[in-house]
């Protein structure tokens, strides 16, 4: 192994592409239908967040087990019947111990299969790798779309309903039926904001922010770089550096 | 308005050589406002100072967002504020709400129209929607109750003609105000009275269209005629979309029973017909280039605002159908291309590039 594949299944190097640099719904923009389909509330996007990081990560502890196994020609068809075993067994699991959630939900949880997220990250890293950065990999790429996910059903939540954490109950039992907070009392309810076509507009929002803060931090770079050459003091100076 | 130059020759002092006068983008939009004057008068009268408070802080808001977009963007404050175009979204905005919506309303609708609509996209001249008319969507979409609450019109129980009521209903926590449905509203509604049942037991309806809406229309058709006449637009667009309400409205008219409806002078006379004919598709920026073209989109919107009136989900649908003629705007122009002189045959599209 080289020193460079070394570098790249380092730790650090998995999380910061999953969370940030390579974010799947941020960056890569996959799996936009149930980013944009289910983030209405945080409860909605909590649920599917976590299928779906639950998914990824079986997945690609799968794929990354029988990878010298499979033929080439082969692997796609192999990756998404994989995909889709785990998919059912999350959808049993929650059928059975978060029911109305799994109603709520609906058709997309048997949609996680077609999520191109997990099917990226199988052909893309999982097929390739050991299984341990592999599953690492997967509970990066599932917490950074989990995350979009929560965030954008948060901001939806408070501009949609003006409510925060409502019926958190149908995901972490009654513990959490008071969780509920009103941001904002007696509020009218803004369509737009559940509706999908206000998921477009926030992802956009989401997106520009995460962009600005990029060129942010790389004209920081770029000032702190430039700083340095000066620090080595040459004798002799003729016209400007 | 296609007649409007750029600014860098407006500055030099220069036009094309076919050309007679400057046509700046201020003085068109002067123009635009101008025109408007009669059909806001109307709107005064007919249904209370509402509709004139909405026009003045409609402004004031286009106006606010447009000065923080361009500083957030770092472009000279005088140069774009006084082209007016956040004036003429804004005059256009506050005619199209309804006169007692409350001022928060009409800051989503105003500040989407203007961020979200104008500024995301680039700016004036790059929009591919017509901003006054996408901030009008989101707020019937989202709040259709206020939406829907017109008042009762002049000569009717429930006129509220009181300033004070007016700013407190806008500003305040809201007064009593009788609302009643437009007369569009009502038609839709209607499933078991005949045309002349109707027109007797609903006091909303009065001679050819609705009480007050016929006279808004006419002030309407004729700041249009005035612009019209200063060839501030073409006639293409207007009349298309006229022509194209009435052929719609006379062919599926079915008489004066119960499934009627309505008559074409109904359907020219109500609702948003005159003030979009005019105001709102002759946009230069989001409609179509080509004469041609204008024709064809005029046609387009008539024929979809009919459709939404008579078989839509909502009782008027010149926003709708306007958005939805925007985004079909570039076909047109692909396929509407005028002929160049001395060439035999239109360009389609864009120039093959290797």
């Amino acid at each position: 192994m080289t020193d460079n594949t070394a570098a790249k299944n380092s730790a650090a190097h998995i999380a910061l592409n999953g969370l940030w640099k390579n974010n799947p719904a941020l960056v890569q923009l996959l799996g936009l239908c149930p980013l944009l389909g289910v983030s209405s509330s945080v409860v909605n996007a909590l649920g599917l967040g976590l299928a779906t990081m639950m998914v990824v990560i079986g997945s690609n502890i799968a794929v990354s087990l029988i990878r010298r196994q499979v033929n080439d020609a082969i692997r796609l068809p192999v990756f998404v019947m994989i995909i889709a075993a785990f998919t059912t067994c999350i959808e049993l699991l929650m059928q059975a111990y978060t029911y109305e959630l799994y109603r709520i939900l609906g058709i997309f949880i048997p949609l996680i299969v077609t999520n191109c997220v997990i099917l990226g990250r199988a052909d893309g890293f999982a097929s390739r790798n050991p299984v341990l950065p592999s599953a690492f990999d997967g509970l990066m790429m599932g917490s950074g779309f989990a995350i979009i996910l929560v965030l954008l059903g948060a901001l939806r939540e408070v501009i949609g309903q003006g409510t925060l954490l409502a019926n958190m109950d149908l995901l972490f039992g009654p513990v959490a039926s008071d969780w509920s907070i009103t941001v904002i009392p007696n509020y009218k309810q803004f369509l737009f904001a559940i509706l999908p076509p206000g998921a477009f507009v926030f992802l956009g929002f989401l997106i520009a922010l995460k962009n600005i803060i990029d060129r942010h931090l790389e004209q920081r770079r770029k000032s702190r770089a430039s700083v340095l050459p000066s620090k080595s003091r040459r004798v002799r100076v003729t016209g400007n550096i | 308005m296609a007649l409007i130059n750029s600014r860098s020759s407006i500055r030099a002092g220069q036009t094309s050589p076919h050309k007679l006068a400057l046509n700046s983008t201020q003085r068109v939009m002067g123009l635009l406002v101008l025109a408007t004057l009669p059909g806001l008068l109307a709107q005064t009268v007919f249904f209370g100072w509402g509709t004139l408070i909405n026009v003045l802080w409609c402004v004031l808001i286009a106006l606010g967002c447009e000065a923080l977009v361009l500083k957030l963007r770092q472009r000279s404050l005088a140069v774009c504020l006084s082209d007016c175009s956040a004036v003429v979204a804004g005059v256009l905005l506050g005619l199209a709400l309804p006169p007692f919506a409350p001022w928060w309303l009409s800051l989503v609708a105003v500040s989407f129209a203007m961020i979200i609509g104008k500024h995301l996209y680039g700016g004036l001249g790059q929009n591919p929607f017509n901003p006054a008319m996408l901030g009008y969507v989101l707020v019937l979409i989202s709040f259709p109750q206020e939406m829907i609450a017109w008042l009762p019109p002049m000569g009717l129980e429930g006129h509220n003609n009181s300033l004070s009521d007016a700013a407190f209903a806008i500003f305040g926590s809201g007064v009593d105000a009788v609302s009643m449905a437009t007369p569009l509203d009502v038609l839709k509604e209607n499933s078991s009275l005949t045309i002349n049942e109707l027109w007797q037991a609903n006091p909303v309806f009065d001679g050819m269209a609705g009480r007050g809406w016929l006279w808004v229309n006419v002030a309407y058709l004729a700041g249009g005629l005035f612009l019209l006449w200063r060839r501030v637009f073409t006639w293409h667009a207007p009349i298309g979309m006229l022509v194209a309400i009435t052929i719609m409205a006379t062919l599926f008219w079915q008489g004066s029973g119960s499934d009627s409806h309505g008559s074409p002078m109904f359907h020219l006379l109500s609702g948003a017909t005159m003030l979009g004919a005019f105001f709102i598709i002759t946009d230069p920026v989001s409609g179509a280039t080509s004469n041609r073209g204008r024709l064809i989109f005029g046609v387009g919107v008539g024929i979809m605002v009919y459709v939404i009136r008579a078989w839509g989900g909502y009782p008027d649908g010149v926003a709708f159908a306007v958005l939805l003629m925007n985004m079909a705007a570039p076909t047109i122009d692909y396929y509407t291309q005028p002929r160049t002189y001395g060439h035999h045959r239109a360009n389609k599209g864009m120039p093959k590039r290797d």
